[in-house]
């Protein structure tokens, strides 16, 4: 069964003709468009390498079916920075060393950018560890990560002119 | 996974003909159906795609105080809605506590009552399931069992059911909206997991080509909103299957329970509504020998299906702790670590 | 400790770079998705391969349904035991100690669950994946051996890769006999399995006789060496790109039978192939850290002195490689004792060969040793750290050597103190916290050995002034590019944005193996060197040119500094390497250096890192779910080249104790030998939330024998000492003494 579906992916409106009903989100961004900074940890939800967001909502690439992204709105690690300039959770994740080997940063990062807008966290470290733990790092850079999604929580609050 | 055709009807009545089809099924979320699949535990040929269905997506509030909710509203959806939390927090606190953020915004209300087993057995197509294969026999009942059933097994069938959301729906009374062939119909959510027999293994009360349109709880069920709540026993801190978990809700006056909600899970193939642990609760004092009691009652008729003797002493403790903290009254908010024995409201700042 | 070390040529000084926390050199490449790991590759005409899994742990295939993966759309090819190319070398045979006999298809045998049957290749994933499902093998099926009492027990000739296999100095019966108080601890670690992030990768491709291939390494060179022989090529023929590695963990130091699978299958295609292992794949082929069984026994005199100290362990290894847990050596170099006896035994399960992970033998080891030590001190009524004190090693206690350095009264020190150890009741069950949480402090004792590997390096001062330096280095998290950036950078003595540092493939001179801790001291040593022998032909060039300002100086009369030769007697007579190179007419200078150490200092000295970690653990008291509060770790490493790093490191370690202590654990069905947790849902590793405070402290330390730079490891040394500081804060909350790992509910619950 051949498909075509239609996305736009980090603002870029694509039709990708799906000649296979079985090929996943995941595998549609890293084989067929050929975006590879989303990763493929466990392919079973179980570590969230894969995080992108899909209509502003952060899941997992690889429980996704293509086919069923048809219209929808894909951002991945390469839609973030705008330019040369690091989206605020990229460059606090840099300063407080939220990674080691970078395997699954990608997919952090793409988890902590839907964890702050969804906005529960706040800047409670507790909410932030328990909002970060669909994204496995097996380096353990656990320390890094939390402070890095604090910096980024409080630098996002602080240009809102807000107080949490 | 097998080849398969994809089919995204436009109406309810379009997916029900679809998926009577023999060898379809319905896909929503995706975040179970579509694992069982690479796993090779499903092999469907025809995936329905419910998710644009028009009106699925909705939780509406009807007239009598009962509240329905459609079977597409995603997970994350369902317990941020503050309506809806405020209503019935144990249900926010228990969809919290499962799984992970990103699969909470993909799972739905339909796909999660729908889940089926985190067995190894029935997750492995080599080892012999009688849930996956009738007849096959079940080789969780002299292999590794220790996070097996310890109520309504049978030796058909010692799997548990992995749902957070399922148990205080199961005690609230929650009834299943369903769609197929033959019309519409509802069952109790009680009704919908089927404990094993002496024969069957139980499963799914849904005939083929039926589908969850909807989730509704009955209006007494907000009666318990002060003193609800979800606990899970887990072996990791996050991002874990429950060992145990209980939901426990009550309606006070003055120091007196006047009505109680109680549910176990991952104990049993279904949620485990304990009736009569709410029949006994009923009229008595909220203190600690009472709980003890009432959670004794609860697990009366537990008994071991392997090497799990442990989890009904761990269940009659988790449902103990969560009448205790039901009575204490539902936080605020639901705690930083939802359902977590840890309920610090402040983390530790050390790395912050 | 000095700020500067100087090598004997005295040119470069360490010192300007190395010892700065800098951020990673790969970070924007690592935050923005740019970092290509090997399954990002993507060459024209790509095919893509999966292998089909033995379902069975022991047996053999009798048929395969090879028609109806062919006939599935898009598969390409088949491959099995009836029509694989013959291999150059014996995939059972053994070349040298860093080889594991492999399953490549070389027959029809079954040796554990999981193993690679045949392989599938296909213009698609999904296709391949298929195609793989399909062939639904049929097996001649033997009873697995699965467990310490269904294997076959021998006594393994080695642990580790060539280690001891036992050990004894002084009269163990007799000192133990004598003591005053003598206590024995059984403790069980079960399988473990690395599970980095980055399942195993390949993207293979043949030209002629030349093969590139993109795989995660970290040991480059060997690697090549051993694809080359086994597809009869020279060396020189294979490429061998690792940039970025996913996290290796020791399972991608040694060659593995996927990878020659997927290079076989692109020679048979003749097209490039990719394969990439599916997490399930990642708890057969690909090693794991065998389980042990250990017996530990210790005798005191009154005064809490140590008479004697037995540590025996059984591990398990395959049924036809040999990789045994080493874990009864971790009792040999940490605490004194006259008397000291350490064995081992082996047990063959129809499992996957073990492989070396994190800490290998010294991880398991400790996280018994700690636990009977903490036991000791309870027999003598001494607080934990005063019996570590009281009992601290002066010197080797197995060998009697001195050590090259040793920080850890300093470390138990600064960790106590972070702590607030003091504070510590003697007694177990004596804290709760304001949720009425049972809350118990415990600590344990960490060690590492430090060994180097033979590395080279490359390094060019080029006319523009900036400097190229090239080593076959592993980056797999630890910080490897910056680390050893920071050192050449010092090594040809410019600032390290002026540097072009390249690393990571088969073009650059072997940097040896990413392993055993020894990475940053054995590249860097070489990279140092290099540059050093580059300033010195500058220098060289400069003193005899009568038109320098630095003629005459003689060799030794140079120093280096940001990019310019200085005459060390007159500061203000000094020449940039560019000015330098223009007028000698060069484009370029360069030279190699070689890692290494003084074989003297090895003779003479016992080399290790060390360090202090303590645990404080919350326990839900009736329903004891455990959570890791606290861990606050202090090591001593030598020179600290990145403390940013080193810390993550560490903390990256003590984590892994988190694991070790609480979570980690594969699990097999005894009757069929499959795993039955092959997953991430199944096998738990700690997430964010199970690690609130961990904290690495580090101490300075001088190590003037370990290597020219005075550098030790910090890849490992973090999860000892961190997991049976948990088990010990688990009794001292509890009262109770575990004696298996991972801890579990239930065995507290009793």
């Amino acid at each position: 069964m051949t498909l075509s579906i239609s996305l736009s992916v980090n603002g870029e409106s694509l039709n990708v003709p799906l000649e296979d009903t079985r090929t996943t989100l995941l595998d549609l961004l890293r084989e067929h468009i050929g975006l590879t900074g989303t990763k493929k940890g466990c392919d079973r939800g179980q570590c969230g390498a894969c995080t992108v967001l899909l209509d502003g909502k952060r899941i997992n690439a690889c429980l996704t079916l293509a086919a069923s992204v048809d219209g929808t709105d894909v951002t991945t690690i390469e839609g973030l920075a705008q330019g040369d300039t690091l989206h605020p959770v990229q460059a606090a994740f840099i300063e407080h060393d939220g990674f080691q080997c970078g395997y699954c940063t990608t997919g952090q990062i793409m988890s902590a950018v839907g964890l702050l807008s969804e906005g529960d966290a706040g800047a409670d470290p507790e909410r932030i560890r328990e909002g970060m733990s669909g994204n496995i790092c097996r380096c353990a850079a656990y320390p890094g990560i939390t402070a890095a999604v604090l910096d980024a929580e409080r630098r996002q609050s602080e240009s809102e002119g807000t107080s949490v | 996974m097998n080849r398969f055709d994809y089919i995204r009807p436009g109406s309810v009545a379009e997916a029900v003909a679809a998926a009577s089809e023999p060898g379809a099924a319905y896909l929503a979320g995706g975040t179970n159906l579509l694992d069982l699949m690479k796993i090779g535990v499903a092999a469907p040929d025809k995936v329905i795609d419910i998710t644009r269905l028009p009106g699925l997506d909705r939780i509406d509030w009807l007239e009598d105080a009962s509240v329905r909710i459609g079977a597409m509203v995603r997970n994350a959806e369902l317990a941020r809605n503050t309506a809806f939390s405020a209503a019935f927090p144990a249900i926010s606190e228990a969809l919290l506590s499962g799984a992970s953020p990103q699969l909470r915004n993909a799972a739905t209300v339909g796909g999660n009552l729908m889940q089926e087993t985190r067995c190894a057995y029935f997750q492995d197509p080599l080892s012999r399931c009688n849930r996956r294969a009738p007849g096959s026999g079940c080789d969780a009942l002299e292999g590794h069992n220790r996070s097996h059933a310890v109520l309504g097994w049978t030796p058909s069938c010692i799997a548990t059911h992995p749902s957070d959301f399922c148990v205080p729906l199961a005690a609230l009374g929650a009834i299943v909206e369903i769609e197929g062939p033959d019309g519409s119909r509802e069952i109790d959510l009680a009704a919908l997991h089927e404990l094993p027999g002496s024969e069957s293994a139980g499963g799914i009360a849904l005939k083929h080509g039926e589908m969850i349109t909807a989730l509704r709880l009955p209006a007494e069920a907000t009666s318990f909103a002060g003193h609800s709540r979800y606990l899970k026993l887990r072996e990791r801190t996050s991002f874990a299957f429950a060992l145990v978990s209980a939901a426990a809700m009550l309606s006070m006056e003055q120091g007196t329970i006047t009505e109680a909600r109680i549910a176990l899970g991952a104990v049993a193939a279904r949620p485990w509504h304990a009736t009569d642990a709410e029949t006994f609760l009923k009229g008595k004092k909220a203190e600690a020998e009472v709980f003890a009691e009432a959670a004794g009652i609860a697990l009366k008729e537990a008994s071991p299906s392997g090497d799990n003797a442990f989890k009904i002493t761990l269940a009659t403790r988790v449902l103990t702790r969560a009448l205790t903290l039901a009575a204490k009254g539902t936080p605020d908010r639901v705690p930083a670590l939802p359902a977590s024995v840890f309920m610090s409201s402040e983390g530790a700042t050390a790395n912050a | 400790m000095p700020d500067t070390l100087q090598t004997p040529a005295g040119h470069v000084r360490l010192g300007s770079n190395s010892g700065q926390p800098m951020t990673r050199r790969d970070g924007i490449a690592k935050v923005t998705g740019t970092a290509t790991y090997a399954a990002d590759n993507r060459p024209d005409r790509l095919a893509h391969a999966v292998f089909a899994s033995a379902g069975i742990a022991r047996g053999r295939v009798v048929s395969l349904n090879v028609e109806a993966a062919k006939s599935h759309p898009e598969v390409i090819e088949v491959i099995t035991p009836d029509n694989r190319p013959a291999l150059h070398l014996d995939p059972d045979g053994k070349s040298h100690p860093f080889s594991w006999r492999i399953e490549a298809l070389q027959d029809n045998t079954v040796r554990y669950a999981g193993q690679p049957i045949a392989l599938v290749v296909a213009e698609t994933l999904e296709a391949a994946t298929e195609g793989a499902r399909l062939l639904a093998p049929e097996y001649d099926t033997d009873p697995a051996r699965i467990g310490f009492e269904n294997g076959e027990a021998y006594d393994p000739p080695a642990v580790g890769i060539g280690g001891n296999p036992s050990f004894s100095k002084g009269d163990f019966d007799t000192g133990f006999s004598n003591s005053e108080h003598r206590i024995g601890a059984s403790v069980d670690t079960p399988a473990q399995y690395h599970n980095a992030m980055e399942p195993h990768a390949i993207v293979a491709e043949w030209s002629g006789d030349h093969l590139t291939i993109d795989t995660p390494n970290q040991a480059i060179h060997l690697a090549r060496g051993a694809f080359a022989g086994y597809f009869g090529i020279p060396p020189e023929n294979v490429t061998l790109r690792s940039p970025f590695i996913g996290g290796g963990f020791g399972s991608k130091a040694i060659l593995v039978g996927p990878q020659i699978l997927a290079i076989m299958a692109a020679r048979m295609v003749d097209r490039p192939v990719k394969l990439v292992l599916r997490r399930d794949q990642m708890f057969g082929p690909v090693q794991h850290r065998g389980a042990t069984r250990q017996k530990l026994r210790i005798g005191t005199d009154g005064n809490g002195l140590i008479k004697a100290l037995e540590h025996e362990a059984t591990a398990s290894t395959s049924s036809f490689d040999d990789f045994i847990e080493g874990a009864g050596n971790a009792s040999l170099n940490m605490y004194a004792s006259p008397a000291i006896v350490a064995r081992h035994s082996a047990v063959r399960v129809d499992t996957g060969t073990p492989g070396p992970m994190r800490a290998p033998g010294e991880a398991s080891g400790s996280a018994a040793l700690e636990i009977a030590i903490d036991k000791a001190a309870e027999a003598v009524g001494m607080d934990p750290l005063e019996f570590r004190l009281r009992n601290y090693a002066e010197t080797d206690p197995a060998s009697g050597k001195p050590f090259s350095a040793k920080s850890l009264r300093e470390c138990y020190e600064l960790a106590a103190q972070k702590f607030g150890w003091s504070d510590r009741p003697l007694a177990p069950g004596q804290m709760r916290d304001e949720n009425g949480m049972l809350v118990g402090w415990g600590m344990g004792s960490a060690l590492f050995p430090a060994p180097m590997f033979a590395a080279q390096a490359r390094a060019t001062l080029r006319r523009d002034g900036t400097a190229l330096v090239e080593t076959s280095g592993a980056d797999m998290g630890q910080g490897a590019w910056t680390a050893l950036a920071q050192i050449a950078a010092d090594g040809v003595g410019l600032p390290v944005d002026r540097i072009e540092f390249m690393s990571g493939t088969t073009d650059q001179p072997d940097a040896g193996v990413a392993g055993g801790s020894g990475h940053t001291a054995s590249a860097g040593g070489a990279l140092f060197e290099a540059g050093s022998n580059a300033v010195q032909k500058l220098a060289d060039l400069a003193t005899a040119d009568p038109e320098s300002p630095l003629f005459g100086a003689g060799n030794t009369g140079v120093e280096a500094r940001e990019g310019r030769l200085f005459r060390a007697d007159d500061e203000s007579r000094s020449e940039s390497y560019a000015d330098i190179l223009e007028r000698a007419g060069l484009e370029r200078i360069d030279a190699m250096g070689s890692g290494g150490r003084d074989p003297a200092n090895t003779e003479a000295r016992a080399m290790f890192s060390h360090g202090a970690v303590f645990a404080e653990v919350k326990i839900d008291p009736d329903l004891f779910q455990i959570r890791v509060s606290r861990l606050i770790g202090a090591f001593a490493a030598g020179r600290i080249i990145n403390p940013h790093l080193a810390k993550s490191q560490l903390t990256g370690g003590m984590i892994w104790g988190i694991g070790f202590a609480l979570h980690e654990e594969g699990i097999h069905d005894l009757r069929s030998g499959r795993p039955l947790n092959a997953d991430l849902a199944g096998y738990h590793v700690p997430v964010n939330a199970d690690a609130p405070h961990v904290e690495a402290l580090l101490v300075d330390e001088d190590d003037p024998y370990v290597n020219a730079l005075g550098i030790k490891g910090v890849g490992e040394i973090g999860i000892t000492g961190s997991v049976g500081a948990i088990a010990n804060a688990v009794w001292h909350a509890t009262g109770k003494r575990i004696s298996s790992y991972p801890i579990h509910i239930d065995a507290l619950l009793s």
